[in-house]
Protein backbone atom coordinates (compact mmCIF):
# COMPACT_ATOMS: atom_id res chain seq x y z
CA UNK A 1 0.00 0.00 0.00
CA UNK A 2 1.47 3.26 -1.00
CA UNK A 3 0.50 6.75 1.12
CA UNK A 4 1.19 9.36 -1.34
CA UNK A 5 0.14 13.01 -1.64
CA UNK A 6 -0.94 13.77 -5.47
CA UNK A 7 0.89 17.22 -5.68
CA UNK A 8 4.38 15.59 -3.93
CA UNK A 9 7.50 14.70 -6.24
CA UNK A 10 8.92 12.30 -4.26
CA UNK A 11 5.41 10.53 -4.18
CA UNK A 12 5.52 10.51 -7.81
CA UNK A 13 8.98 8.99 -8.49
CA UNK A 14 8.09 5.75 -5.94
CA UNK A 15 4.51 5.48 -7.53
CA UNK A 16 6.74 5.36 -11.01
CA UNK A 17 9.44 2.86 -9.48
CA UNK A 18 6.87 0.60 -8.54
CA UNK A 19 4.64 0.70 -12.20
CA UNK A 20 8.45 -0.08 -13.32
CA UNK A 21 9.23 -2.88 -11.25
CA UNK A 22 5.44 -4.34 -12.52
CA UNK A 23 4.47 -4.85 -8.63
CA UNK A 24 0.81 -5.02 -7.77
CA UNK A 25 -0.05 -2.04 -5.31
CA UNK A 26 -2.74 0.17 -4.39
CA UNK A 27 -2.26 4.00 -3.26
CA UNK A 28 -4.34 6.37 -2.03
CA UNK A 29 -3.59 10.23 -2.07
CA UNK A 30 -4.01 11.38 0.65
CA UNK A 31 -4.87 15.11 0.29
CA UNK A 32 -7.57 14.14 -2.02
CA UNK A 33 -9.52 12.61 0.48
CA UNK A 34 -11.59 14.61 2.57
CA UNK A 35 -12.87 14.78 7.13
CA UNK A 36 -13.00 11.38 8.40
CA UNK A 37 -11.58 9.52 5.55
CA UNK A 38 -8.48 11.72 5.27
CA UNK A 39 -8.33 11.41 9.21
CA UNK A 40 -8.44 7.55 9.23
CA UNK A 41 -5.57 7.05 6.11
CA UNK A 42 -3.53 9.82 8.19
CA UNK A 43 -4.11 7.11 11.41
CA UNK A 44 -2.81 4.44 9.47
CA UNK A 45 0.09 6.20 8.03
CA UNK A 46 1.40 7.26 11.52
CA UNK A 47 1.08 3.90 12.92
CA UNK A 48 3.77 2.65 10.59
CA UNK A 49 5.24 6.17 10.25
CA UNK A 50 5.10 8.61 13.07
CA UNK A 51 6.52 11.73 11.24
CA UNK A 52 3.14 11.13 8.99
CA UNK A 53 5.03 11.80 6.03
CA UNK A 54 5.08 10.40 2.38
CA UNK A 55 5.49 8.71 0.54
CA UNK A 56 4.94 6.00 3.19
CA UNK A 57 4.87 2.35 1.49
CA UNK A 58 3.55 -0.22 3.49
CA UNK A 59 5.10 -3.80 1.63
CA UNK A 60 2.70 -6.76 2.77
CA UNK A 61 1.31 -5.16 6.22
CA UNK A 62 4.74 -6.41 7.96
CA UNK A 63 6.75 -3.02 7.09
CA UNK A 64 7.23 0.26 5.50
CA UNK A 65 9.72 1.98 3.61
CA UNK A 66 9.12 5.96 3.94
CA UNK A 67 10.27 8.10 1.25
CA UNK A 68 11.68 7.39 -1.83
CA UNK A 69 14.34 5.23 -0.69
CA UNK A 70 15.30 3.84 -4.22
CA UNK A 71 17.59 1.03 -3.45
CA UNK A 72 15.73 0.10 -0.17
CA UNK A 73 12.68 -0.32 -2.12
CA UNK A 74 13.89 -2.31 -5.08
CA UNK A 75 15.79 -5.06 -2.30
CA UNK A 76 12.54 -4.84 -0.28
CA UNK A 77 10.29 -6.08 -3.41
CA UNK A 78 13.23 -8.27 -5.10
CA UNK A 79 13.28 -10.83 -1.63
CA UNK B 1 -16.97 21.24 -8.51
CA UNK B 2 -15.37 22.57 -11.50
CA UNK B 3 -11.93 23.54 -11.00
CA UNK B 4 -10.14 25.29 -13.87
CA UNK B 5 -7.18 23.45 -15.10
CA UNK B 6 -3.33 24.72 -14.31
CA UNK B 7 -2.42 25.75 -17.79
CA UNK B 8 1.59 24.89 -18.92
CA UNK B 9 1.73 28.76 -19.26
CA UNK B 10 0.90 29.43 -15.68
CA UNK B 11 3.54 26.68 -14.34
CA UNK B 12 6.20 28.87 -17.02
CA UNK B 13 5.53 31.58 -15.42
CA UNK B 14 5.55 30.33 -11.67
CA UNK B 15 8.70 29.24 -12.91
CA UNK B 16 10.59 31.85 -13.88
CA UNK B 17 9.03 33.90 -11.06
CA UNK B 18 10.30 31.49 -8.24
CA UNK B 19 13.65 31.38 -10.17
CA UNK B 20 14.49 35.39 -10.65
CA UNK B 21 13.13 35.49 -6.95
CA UNK B 22 15.11 32.51 -5.42
CA UNK B 23 18.59 33.71 -7.17
CA UNK B 24 18.13 37.41 -6.14
CA UNK B 25 17.81 35.97 -2.33
CA UNK B 26 20.78 34.08 -2.81
CA UNK B 27 19.21 30.79 -2.96
CA UNK B 28 18.98 27.75 -6.18
CA UNK B 29 16.36 25.72 -7.56
CA UNK B 30 17.02 22.09 -8.27
CA UNK B 31 18.33 22.27 -11.77
CA UNK B 32 16.29 19.50 -12.83
CA UNK B 33 13.76 21.94 -14.11
CA UNK B 34 10.55 19.63 -15.08
CA UNK B 35 11.10 18.28 -11.43
CA UNK B 36 10.66 21.75 -10.36
CA UNK B 37 7.80 22.84 -12.60
CA UNK B 38 5.49 19.40 -11.08
CA UNK B 39 6.46 21.02 -8.26
CA UNK B 40 5.18 24.46 -9.25
CA UNK B 41 2.01 22.59 -10.47
CA UNK B 42 1.74 21.47 -7.04
CA UNK B 43 1.76 24.79 -5.47
CA UNK B 44 -0.32 26.51 -7.76
CA UNK B 45 -2.92 23.50 -7.39
CA UNK B 46 -2.17 24.64 -3.63
CA UNK B 47 -2.89 27.66 -4.05
CA UNK B 48 -6.31 27.19 -6.09
CA UNK B 49 -7.38 24.28 -2.81
CA UNK B 50 -6.40 26.71 0.17
CA UNK B 51 -6.14 29.79 -0.94
CA UNK B 52 -2.31 30.18 -0.15
CA UNK B 53 0.99 27.80 -1.40
CA UNK B 54 1.28 24.84 0.90
CA UNK B 55 4.41 22.82 0.43
CA UNK B 56 3.29 20.29 -2.10
CA UNK B 57 5.42 17.73 -0.47
CA UNK B 58 3.21 17.93 3.08
CA UNK B 59 -0.32 17.57 3.82
CA UNK B 60 -1.78 20.85 4.61
CA UNK B 61 -4.68 20.99 7.00
CA UNK B 62 -6.43 23.45 5.16
CA UNK B 63 -6.40 25.67 7.71
CA UNK B 64 -4.00 28.63 7.51
CA UNK B 65 -2.83 28.83 10.79
CA UNK B 66 -2.10 25.59 10.98
CA UNK B 67 -0.24 25.36 7.54
CA UNK B 68 1.77 28.81 8.04
CA UNK B 69 5.08 26.82 9.13
CA UNK B 70 4.74 24.84 5.53
CA UNK B 71 3.71 28.03 3.37
CA UNK B 72 6.67 27.82 0.47
CA UNK B 73 8.78 28.41 1.33
CA UNK B 74 8.66 26.59 4.89
CA UNK B 75 9.96 27.62 7.54
CA UNK B 76 12.56 24.31 7.35
CA UNK B 77 14.20 25.33 4.24
CA UNK B 78 17.13 27.04 5.32
CA UNK B 79 18.02 24.35 8.27
CA UNK B 80 17.18 21.75 5.76
CA UNK B 81 19.28 23.29 3.00
CA UNK B 82 22.43 23.42 5.63
CA UNK B 83 22.47 20.25 7.36
CA UNK B 84 21.24 17.86 3.70
CA UNK B 85 21.70 20.30 0.75
CA UNK B 86 18.23 20.75 -0.19
CA UNK B 87 14.74 21.70 1.14
CA UNK B 88 11.98 18.31 1.81
CA UNK B 89 10.65 18.87 -1.61
CA UNK B 90 13.83 19.13 -3.19
CA UNK B 91 12.47 22.51 -4.61
CA UNK B 92 15.72 24.62 -3.08
CA UNK B 93 18.83 23.25 -2.93
CA UNK B 94 22.53 24.59 -2.25
CA UNK B 95 25.01 25.80 -4.86
CA UNK B 96 26.90 21.81 -4.92
CA UNK B 97 23.47 20.74 -6.17
CA UNK B 98 22.25 23.49 -7.99
CA UNK B 99 25.68 22.78 -10.13
CA UNK B 100 25.29 19.37 -10.73
CA UNK B 101 28.57 18.49 -8.56
CA UNK B 102 26.03 16.84 -6.07
CA UNK B 103 23.17 14.77 -6.34
CA UNK B 104 19.96 15.23 -5.00
CA UNK B 105 18.37 12.70 -2.96
CA UNK B 106 15.12 12.77 -0.52
CA UNK B 107 15.84 13.92 3.39
CA UNK B 108 13.98 13.07 6.34
CA UNK B 109 11.05 15.39 7.60
CA UNK B 110 12.23 18.09 9.64
CA UNK B 111 8.10 19.52 10.88
CA UNK B 112 7.05 18.08 13.98
CA UNK B 113 4.39 14.86 13.60
CA UNK B 114 0.88 16.24 13.95
CA UNK B 115 0.18 14.91 17.46
CA UNK B 116 3.14 17.40 18.89
CA UNK B 117 2.44 20.14 16.38
CA UNK B 118 1.85 23.51 18.68
CA UNK B 119 -0.42 26.54 17.09
CA UNK B 120 2.32 28.56 15.69
CA UNK B 121 3.30 30.46 18.32
CA UNK B 122 3.40 34.65 17.95
CA UNK B 123 5.40 35.61 21.01
CA UNK B 124 8.04 33.36 21.89
CA UNK B 125 9.82 34.64 25.12
CA UNK B 126 13.69 33.92 24.26
CA UNK B 127 15.16 35.03 27.48
CA UNK B 128 13.64 36.55 30.64
CA UNK B 129 16.97 37.25 32.11
CA UNK B 130 19.95 40.05 31.36
CA UNK B 131 17.75 41.12 28.46
CA UNK B 132 18.59 44.51 28.16
CA UNK B 133 15.22 46.62 27.57
CA UNK B 134 14.87 47.57 23.70
CA UNK B 135 12.36 50.54 23.13
CA UNK B 136 10.75 48.58 20.59
CA UNK B 137 10.36 44.71 20.15
CA UNK B 138 12.16 43.04 17.99
CA UNK B 139 9.89 40.75 15.02
CA UNK B 140 11.89 37.73 13.64
CA UNK B 141 11.27 36.47 9.72
CA UNK B 142 10.49 32.25 10.90
CA UNK B 143 11.62 32.14 6.92
CA UNK B 144 14.84 33.69 6.72
CA UNK B 145 15.27 34.96 9.91
CA UNK B 146 15.46 38.57 9.17
CA UNK B 147 15.23 41.02 12.20
CA UNK B 148 13.61 44.28 12.88
CA UNK B 149 13.11 46.61 15.24
CA UNK B 150 9.65 48.08 15.07
CA UNK B 151 6.01 48.37 16.61
CA UNK B 152 4.90 45.73 14.14
CA UNK B 153 6.42 43.00 11.86
CA UNK B 154 6.51 44.46 8.23
CA UNK B 155 3.69 43.59 5.89
CA UNK B 156 6.30 41.60 3.88
CA UNK B 157 9.47 40.50 4.71
CA UNK B 158 12.33 42.60 2.52
CA UNK B 159 14.18 40.06 2.63
CA UNK B 160 12.56 36.94 1.64
CA UNK B 161 9.12 38.42 0.79
CA UNK B 162 7.13 35.96 2.87
CA UNK B 163 4.03 37.42 4.36
CA UNK B 164 3.44 39.60 8.03
CA UNK B 165 2.15 36.31 9.50
CA UNK B 166 5.11 34.56 9.28
CA UNK B 167 7.22 37.03 11.60
CA UNK B 168 7.48 36.45 15.80
CA UNK B 169 8.16 38.50 18.54
CA UNK B 170 11.83 37.51 19.03
CA UNK B 171 12.91 40.16 21.64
Amino acid sequence: MLYALSTCQWCHKTKVLLEELGIAFDYEYVDLLEGKEQDSAMDSVERWNPSGSFPTLVIDNKRAIVGFREQEIREALAA
Amino acid sequence: MNVPEITEMAIDAGYRTLKADAEKNGYRLNPDEEFVKNLIRGLLKNEQRYGYRACPCRLASGKKEEDLDIICPCDYRDADIEEHGTCYCALYVNEAIASGKQKVAPIPERRPPRSERGKYPAVKIVSTTAMPVFPLPVWRCRVCGYLCAREQPPGVCPICKASKERFERFV
